[in-house]
């Protein structure tokens, strides 16, 4: 009954005017999977995943999410999709049980309110405006938002950015428990480390190709030898050094 | 925590919508966060609700109808005569008498600090100097020679007597209520559902809702929901102060009046969900919304009659949205008109809200 791949893309092309964002680009991601999408900005990743979560129209390739297409199966994929975006402000009027209660509202079947509240330890500030919360904690509503659908695909648009470490590592025991529940997530993420941490796989992309696939510790395997680590810092290759490898150092500012 | 995310198996049985209770179907929520983002807004609610009645007061007692002004004349005391004068005159209520020496008085009148000065003269006349271009010292020559004239005993040949009309739906305040109406109807049509579409399309609100199965239908069908439901507030608040402080009347059928209101709400309702279908900014629509309403502030007859303005304006101005709803509103409060009869204007008010919703839902930009 569930397909083994959560997610299967196939020549995948948008391009924005002259810009091409997304350049025939391949993904397979398994059920039950942590799949990271890194790269450096503008490399095409938000576009990649806003895609896949049906915001925006491919100009050709193949696209089966959880087994179903938009084109004939959005109404259902919405049902079973959560989905947390890069730039959403959640209205800093409501307050975060309105918030989730409006949400869950969407649904046809979803979680508990509380449930989703004490999964993202937001207990405290149920009743708080979310005007009034935190980075992390927005944040943290955020990624209640998507999962208050009870989805089975998760995906998450650099849902660590600019946050302090303690938020950073709730979101990452968030993760992990959502993926220990055998469903599966789409993450982007400009941090190494997380990647590492996190996903069982990862693709490296750049100017819209995929540049790289695999396992983390294979991949900094792969490039131990050929582009060895600045010796004052850690006896060892991380993930950041397999990226800088691969995409150079020439900074990308959007 | 942990147990919760686990919890697979037992969310995953989840809950049906129709078993939900009817408080969590979405169009119910989405419409309670439109309430509550609403009265969260003091500001909001001070310009949709206290501003119209601040107007409607300053505008009450500025136009308020007065007593009638009483005139200052002025008798020069040089002469025996003017005692028994200024008796004759104080028996008039609608003078206002003073006694001067010759060179004060003709300092007032040529001051025009009074409208006529009174000089007894020698033989037993009197003689009045006044400036017959200004228009109280002619009435003041004819109320001041018929006091002195009946003081000195002359009869009246005919007989007369005086009924005084004085109508409510004939005065400034009676005209500008309804007009006020009409202007808080546009605006909060506009401004409510225009700010809140573009502020969470600007936030990418509207975005990750489009990711979730929200109905559209149901998010736009919210905003009207709300907006029906203040509609009942501002009228009522609005006519209700009019009638209790000012006496404005309600002379037309009450529910003609709220059927006028509801289509009105719903046409600018339409005209704000348009203005507001692509801007991604609120400094954007902002301009927009001034660009539409300014026009119909001045032109519909919300503070003054649109007919002031000359013939070959006249068919424009008769297609804004906001004349036609100013005239039914007019029409009914201070004619008590029925609804046949402003049928003119209810057609302008309904092609407006069918073409600015057919053309909002066309445009609209979800992200």
């Amino acid at each position: 009954m569930t397909p083994s791949h959560a997610l299967v893309a196939r020549g995948l092309c948008k391009a924005y005017d002259e810009v091409v964002a997304v350049d025939g680009l391949n993904l397979e991601i398994a059920t039950g999977e942590c799949f990271g999408l890194l790269g450096p900005n503008g490399a095409g990743k938000t576009t990649t995943i806003e895609i896949c979560e049906g915001l925006l129209d491919r100009d050709s390739g193949d696209l089966e999410v959880l087994g179903l297409s938009w084109e004939n199966d959005g109404a259902q994929l919405r049902e079973r999709l959560g989905i947390q975006l890069q730039d959403t402000q959640l209205s800093e009027k409501l307050t975060v049980s309105e918030t989730l209660r409006l949400f869950r509202s969407f649904y046809d079947r979803g979680r508990d309110i509380a449930d989703v509240i004490d999964v993202v330890q937001l207990g405290e500030k149920e009743d708080a405006r979310v005007g009034t919360l935190s980075g992390g904690q927005k944040q943290r509503l955020a990624v209640a938002c998507a999962l208050v659908g009870d989805p089975d695909l998760l995906f998450l648009d650099e849902p660590t950015t600019g946050l302090d470490p303690q938020s950073r590592r709730q979101l990452w025991t968030l993760v992990e428990e959502f993926k220990s529940s055998g469903r599966t997530i789409l993450l982007t993420t400009h941090y190494m480390d997380e990647a590492e941490r996190l996903c069982d796989r990862v693709a490296i992309v750049d100017h819209g190709h995929l540049i790289a696939l695999g396992k983390p510790q294979d991949l900094i395997d792969s490039i131990g030898a050929a582009h060895p680590p600045p010796p004052p810092k850690a006896s060892s290759a991380t993930l950041e050094d397999v990226f800088v490898a691969l995409t150079g150092r020439k900074l990308r500012d959007e | 925590m942990s147990d919760a995310l686990a919890g697979r198996t037992e969310s995953a049985a989840g809950v049906r919508s129709r078993d939900r209770g009817f408080m969590d179907r979405s169009l119910v929520r989405l419409t309670l966060v439109r309430f509550t983002e609403f009265v969260r807004q003091p500001e909001a609610v001070f310009w949709t609700f206290g501003f119209p009645l601040l107007l409607a007061v300053g505008l009450g007692v500025a136009f308020r109808a007065r007593a009638p002004e009483r005139t200052r004349v002025a008798v020069v005391n040089t002469s025996p005569a003017a005692a028994a004068v200024v008796s004759s005159l104080k028996k008039d209520s609608s003078l206002i008498v003073e006694t001067l020496s010759d060179s004060g008085g003709a300092r007032a009148l040529r001051t025009a600090k009074i409208a006529l000065l009174v000089v007894p003269l020698p033989g037993g006349g009197v003689r009045y100097d006044y400036d017959p271009q200004r228009d109280e010292s002619g009435t003041a020559r004819l109320i001041v020679d018929n006091a002195i004239q009946a003081g000195a005993g002359r009869a009246n040949s005919v007989r007369v007597a005086d009924r005084k009309v004085t109508e409510a739906g004939s005065r400034y305040i009676d005209f500008v209520i309804p007009g006020l109406l009409g202007m808080n109807l546009m605006g909060s049509g506009i401004w409510g559902l225009g700010f809140a579409i573009v502020d969470s399309r600007g936030k990418k609100l509207l975005k990750r809702f489009m990711a979730t199965p929200m109905s559209r239908t149901e998010y736009l069908l919210s905003f009207l929901l709300s907006r029906l439901f203040f509609l009942v507030l501002e009228v009522v608040t609005l006519l209700g102060f009019g009638a209790l402080f000012f006496g404005v009347p309600l002379r037309g059928s009450i529910v003609a009046l709220g059927l006028i209101c509801l289509v009105s709400a719903l046409a600018f309702g339409g005209l704000g969900l348009l203005i507001a279908s692509r801007a991604k900014t609120i400094e954007g629509v902002s301009g927009l919304m001034n660009f539409i309403m300014l026009p119909m502030w001045i032109f519909s007859g919300v503070f003054f009659a649109s007919s002031n303005f000359p013939s070959v304006f006249q068919p424009v101005i008769q297609a804004l949205p906001l004349t036609a709803v100013n005239d039914a509103l007019r029409a009914n409060m201070l004619e008590g008109a029925s609804l046949a009869s402003v049928g003119g204007e209810l057609a302008i008010i309904s092609a407006w809200l069918v073409v600015s919703f057919v053309a909002a839902l066309k445009l609209f930009r979800w992200r």
